[in-house]
């Protein structure tokens, strides 16, 4: 029998329920893994042990009670430091907030919580979620488990790593603009996320409101559809969650691909792509093709226009987010006094790292008097083609086909001086969050140096189903999925 | 030049952050290369687009008038830089 | 129209804005009680606190309000508005934006009909918006810092603004009035201009006789009562023409109304150029309205004082005129029913109202309180005496003098008529003998009368009246002397 750190989360939960093991000793493992590998990794920036222990007495007394324990029966789970846990330190990577304890749990806190799940930590990411990279992360560095002088991918790096390095079973991101997908393809686990409205963003830090989703980081993609179900449906406490009806993500696995139709989209193969990338990715389409998909081009023509949409937008939307964090109610409060205009300046200039000013400074400009409608207005519109162009697409096909990133992970260090290049990193991921559409990653081979690389599928709004199931298909047939970079 | 020196400064108080000057230095030289890669945006005709300002076209969810909160306990306070009893102490305002 | 403000060569030009929190149970974005008077930051949760990732949803009654308020003063109701984020920093405004309505208000275009100095107006409304209240700054002369308390945050508020149609400050009370009036007959708005729950702003501009652009405005904040704007108003006019005259420049600006020292004084602390980077809050969908959900409501609007007049004159034969004085003011109105239900006749009962008691308010500068609560007389106390009036058990002239010996003390007329036995002598035997005692005394009288002269009558009674120390009943006497000179 494998380590119980390395069981999937189903199977960690199937074995919870029919008391084979309990939910205390699975956290124990999950806890002696992290004390193991978290020194090479860096993904977590809270350990919660006490609590974790005792969430796992719980769930263990409620199996022996007999009741049902959950769909995540006593699985040891880590969330993105953005989302915020009652009691527990949520930073969001962030001075300002390093010292904040939320007197609230954010809504797919508690389901997780109420699916029988056990949080055993809080994992690092890029500061507010705004980076591609997680080093953009004022409280820790977060490492790939495939190669500790690369990144780990961002925003979610910490969710992916802890995922990767099997610090935890499964794990919650966000994703704005690609940072549950590109962290996920950069450390070769299964991220996925769902369609604008899916998932209740109630109680995770804000980014950029009208784009921001939360999503599951798994090992493979049953325990990806798994983790969607407990969190999807609506919440009334969020009123841009979707009132439609949650169907079975996990019966979506069994479909196959024959019969579906998939979308390459001609701009996704972008000049200057990584060659082994491209390779794998071509290869794994072959791969649906053998199973009965039939694969057409597509065209998504406002592609190009997608990054400078994305980045006014979710600045603007940011600039005015990251007011609250004022030093007034909660946060980071610089220290000597001074006049009311000081406190805030000098709160704001300690508490917040460069590339969360670069982009209050961005969007704030982006909104001001004089440049909203050259900016922001135009960018909104382009919003509106780009969006068209997925409709247009999905007219003639069930799913879309493509890279996560042009290239595998790149080195600490080297992209951090070159905001521009940096944002080139979400290149292939953000339109379809300016559209609002569910994307999954997962792993489709590895590339010359070893490190993984991302297929990424993308789908009609609220059809996560299609995307589950194609993935589903895929994985059958390959076996990327089940490789450890750290034993 | 897409934005100047004065207009970051303007910005960055608009946005309450006190930037020391390289910071100022290194925040105009950042925008303005932004900037200059977002002009791609100018040569896209977008007359008569409607702007989209949210995913999907549903209408705003309204609740019932009830109310749902207990009176507030310390735990809405204890985040806070500087109190004074229930009350959240700022520097003084002067109007 | 009410003469207009002129100096030397110069009117007035006038809009008002008004903020109207609303009497909703609840606060407009969150399940916090919105009642006034708990102890600081007890209303509160994180959501009118503002803390990280926490999310408004919208109270349907609010909306419910903002479309009363719409018809009521002939505003057309938008079928799509929507929220948008106006963004500054100030301590009590705790997310650093305030949600409000921006381009799409829910309510446009209407008016509001006046009667300034017996002349009817009418002042166009451009809009009125939704919006939520701020916390409340306490400032302490002696301490070196400021306090907050967001038990008002998140309170609801209707924004009401009016075009600039007004040429004086009494046109600008007169709006005010009969504004608050509605909004307290709608049963939306307390209207307590003391306690903040209905707040004025004024902007006023000055120009040239005759002129038809508008001049440079200047908004005065800080009015506290209905005479404040008016008089903040009239000295901000003149200090206009005069800074015109002088040829200083008058600048686009908040001003405060200084009540001690009279004056509009500069905020030149506050940040000169406002930025307030609108834009749509993503957190909240476009607010749809349809037609059938208007119609509902326009059913089961409340009577407004329009309505409520027509009713008076309809159903108690009321003039038009009293009609009027008894509906300007809701708890008026209120107080006629109230001594219709206890008895008296309406006309007797109007009679009474506008004569005697609004007499005293007046004296008592009761009108001065939003809803006089504490009436000196009480309805029932005033239905009965004009009951005994009418029954002729007191007669006109003794009731008003027991009006003193009432005010204040709740006792029944009928009681106070009965212990000190000034009940109206209608004793038919007593009167003859007084009628025929009067008739003895004055022989040349009773010959003028006998020679047509019917004015002496009047005082033939007089001294029957004197005679009976002024209890005789008077119509009673009258019915007797003509019988008895008529013999
Ligand atoms: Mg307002
Ligand atoms: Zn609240």
């Amino acid at each position: 029998m494998s380590a119980l750190h390395d069981l999937t989360a189903r199977d960690a939960a199937a074995r919870v329920r029919r008391r084979e093991v309990s939910a205390t000793e699975l956290t124990r493992a999950a806890l002696s893994r992290i004390t193991a590998v978290e020194p090479q990794v860096g993904a977590i920036l809270t350990i919660c042990e006490r609590e974790a222990l005792a969430a796992a007495e719980i769930i263990d007394r409620r199996v022996a009670a007999g009741e049902d324990p959950g769909l995540l029966a006593g699985v040891p789970v880590g969330l993105k430091d953005n989302i915020c846990t009652a009691g527990i330190r949520t930073t969001a990577s962030s001075r300002i907030l390093e010292a904040f304890v939320p007197p609230y749990d954010a809504t797919v806190a508690a389901r997780l919580q109420q699916a029988g799940a056990v949080l055993v930590g809080k994992l690092n990411c890029d500061e507010f979620a705004m980076g591609s990279s997680t080093e953009n992360a004022a409280l820790g560095v977060t490492r790939n488990p495939w190669d500790p002088e690369r990144v780990a991918g961002g925003s979610s790096g910490g969710s992916a790593a802890a995922v990767a390095a099997r610090e935890v079973h499964a794990s919650l991101g966000s994703d704005t603009g690609g940072s549950i997908r590109l962290p996920a393809s950069f450390c070769g686990v299964v991220g996925m996320k769902p369609t604008y409205g899916r998932v209740s963003r109630y109680g995770v830090i804000a980014f950029a409101s009208s784009l921001d989703q939360v999503g599951p980081l798994a090992r493979d993609v049953g325990d990806a559809a798994l983790v969607l179900q407990a969190i999807a449906g609506h919440d009334p406490a969020d009123g841009t969650s979707s009132q439609r009806p949650v169907p079975s993500y996990v019966a979506a696995l069994e479909g196959g691909v024959r019969g579906l139709r998939l979308g390459l989209p001609r701009e996704y193969f972008v000049e200057g792509m990584q060659p082994d990338v491209e390779a794998s990715v071509r290869a794994a389409v072959r791969t649906l093709e053998a199973q009965g998909a039939t694969v057409e081009p597509v065209s998504l023509p406002h592609t190009e226009y997608a990054i400078a949409t994305y980045y006014l937008i979710t600045s603007a939307e940011a600039s005015s987010n990251l007011a609250r964090y004022d030093g007034v109610r909660y946060g980071l409060r610089a220290a000597g006094g001074g006049t009311l205009a000081e406190m805030y300046e000098r709160s704001r200039a300690a508490g917040f790292g460069p590339e969360v000013k670069r982009r209050i400074m961005l969007g704030t400009y982006a909104l001001s008097a004089g440049y909203y409608d050259a900016y922001y207005l135009k960018a909104q519109q382009v919003r509106t083609l780009i969006r068209r162009d997925f409709e247009q697409a999905f007219a003639h096909v069930d799913a879309l086909i493509a890279p996560v990133a042009p290239s595998t992970a790149f080195r600490l260090g080297e992209r951090v001086d070159d905001p521009l290049t940096m944002y080139l990193s979400d290149i292939l991921t953000i339109s379809l969050n300016l559209a609002g559409l569910p994307g999954i990653s997962l792993p489709c081979g590895l590339d010359a140096a070893g490190l993984p690389i991302g297929l990424q599928l993308i789908g009609k709004a609220f059809d996560e189903a299609t995307l589950l199931r194609i993935a589903a298909a895929y994985e059958a047939a390959s076996d990327w999925t089940a490789r450890s970079p750290i034993p | 030049m897409a934005i100047t020196r004065e207009q970051v400064r303007r910005v960055a108080s608009l946005a309450r952050l006190r930037l020391e000057p390289d910071e100022e230095e290194r925040l105009t030289a950042d925008l303005d290369h932004i900037l200059a890669a977002f002009t791609r945006l100018e040569a896209l005709d977008t007359t008569g687009i409607e702007p989209m300002a949210h995913v999907e076209d549903v209408p705003v969810p309204m609740r019932d008038d009830a109310v749902t909160n207990p009176p507030a306990g310390d735990g809405l306070l204890v985040n806070a830089p500087a109190r004074d009893g229930r009350l959240f102490r700022v520097p003084k305002i002067i109007e | 129209m009410s003469a207009p403000w002129t100096l030397d060569g110069f009117e007035a030009v006038i809009g008002l804005e008004v903020h109207a929190e609303l009497q909703t149970r609840s606060k407009i974005f969150c399940g916090c009680s919105a009642t006034f008077g708990a102890d600081p930051n007890t209303n509160v949760c994180p959501v009118c606190l503002g803390m990280p990732g926490v999310l408004p949803v919208l109270n349907r009654r609010v909306v419910e309000f903002a479309i009363r308020a719409g018809l009521a003063t002939n505003c057309s109701i938008a079928p799509r508005s929507r929220f948008a984020r106006k963004n500054y920093f100030y301590p009590d405004l705790p997310k650093g934006y305030q949600i409000s309505m921006y381009e799409a208000p829910i309510c446009v275009g209407g008016w509001l009909d006046l009667v300034v100095e017996d002349t009817p107006r009418r002042i166009g409304l451009t809009r009125i918006h939704m919006e939520e209240d701020t916390g409340k700054n306490i400032h302490d002369a002696h301490a070196s810092g400021s306090l907050v308390d967001f038990n008002r945050s998140t309170v609801p508020l209707l924004e009401i603004v009016s075009e600039p149609d007004m040429r004086n400050p009494a046109e600008a009370g007169a709006y005010l009035r009969t504004l608050r009036s509605i909004l307290q007959y709608l049963e939306i708005c307390d209207g307590n201009m003391e306690e903040g729950s209905f707040r004025c702003d004024a902007n006023v501009s000055v120009r040239p006789l005759g002129a038809t652009t508008l001049g440079t405005k200047v908004e005065i904040k800080n009015m506290n009562s209905f005479r404040n704007v008016e008089r903040a108003i009239a000295y901000e006019l003149t200090r206009q023409v005069r800074a015109t005259q002088t040829r200083e420049a008058i600048v686009q600006e908040t001003r405060l109304w200084d009540v001690d020292r009279e004056e509009t004084r500069s905020m030149r602390s506050k940040e000169s150029a406002h930025d307030y980077r609108y834009f749509p809050e993503p957190d909240l969908q476009p607010l749809v309205i349809d037609a059938a959900w208007v119609d509902d409501i326009r059913a089961a609007m409340p009577e407004l004082p329009e309505a409520r007049c027509a009713r008076f004159v309809r159903d108690h034969g009321l003039s038009v005129y009293d009609a009027d004085v008894l509906t300007q003011r809701k708890d008026v109105a209120d107080y006629f029913e109230a001594g219709i239900v206890a008895g008296a006749s309406p006309k007797e009962l109007a009679n009474w109202i506008t004569t005697e008691l609004l007499r005293i308010v007046r004296e008592q500068k009761l009108d001065e309180q939003l809803v006089i609560r504490e009436w000196p007389l009480t309805p029932v106390q005033l239905a009965r005496l004009s009951r005994l009036v009418e029954q002729g058990t007191v007669n006109r002239n003794t009731a008003k003098k027991l009006i003193p010996r009432l005010l204040g003390t709740g006792v029944d007329p009928e009681t106070l008529v009965a212990s000190e036995g000034l009940g109206q002598v209608s004793d038919r035997g007593a009167l003859e003998q007084a009628v025929a005692d009067v008739i003895a005394r004055n022989p040349d009288q009773v010959a003028q009368f006998r020679a047509g002269k019917d004015k002496v009558l009047g005082f033939l009674v007089g001294q029957i009246m004197k005679a009976t120390g002024g209890k005789a009943n008077p119509q009673l006497v009258g019915e007797l002397l003509r019988s008895a000179l008529a013999g």
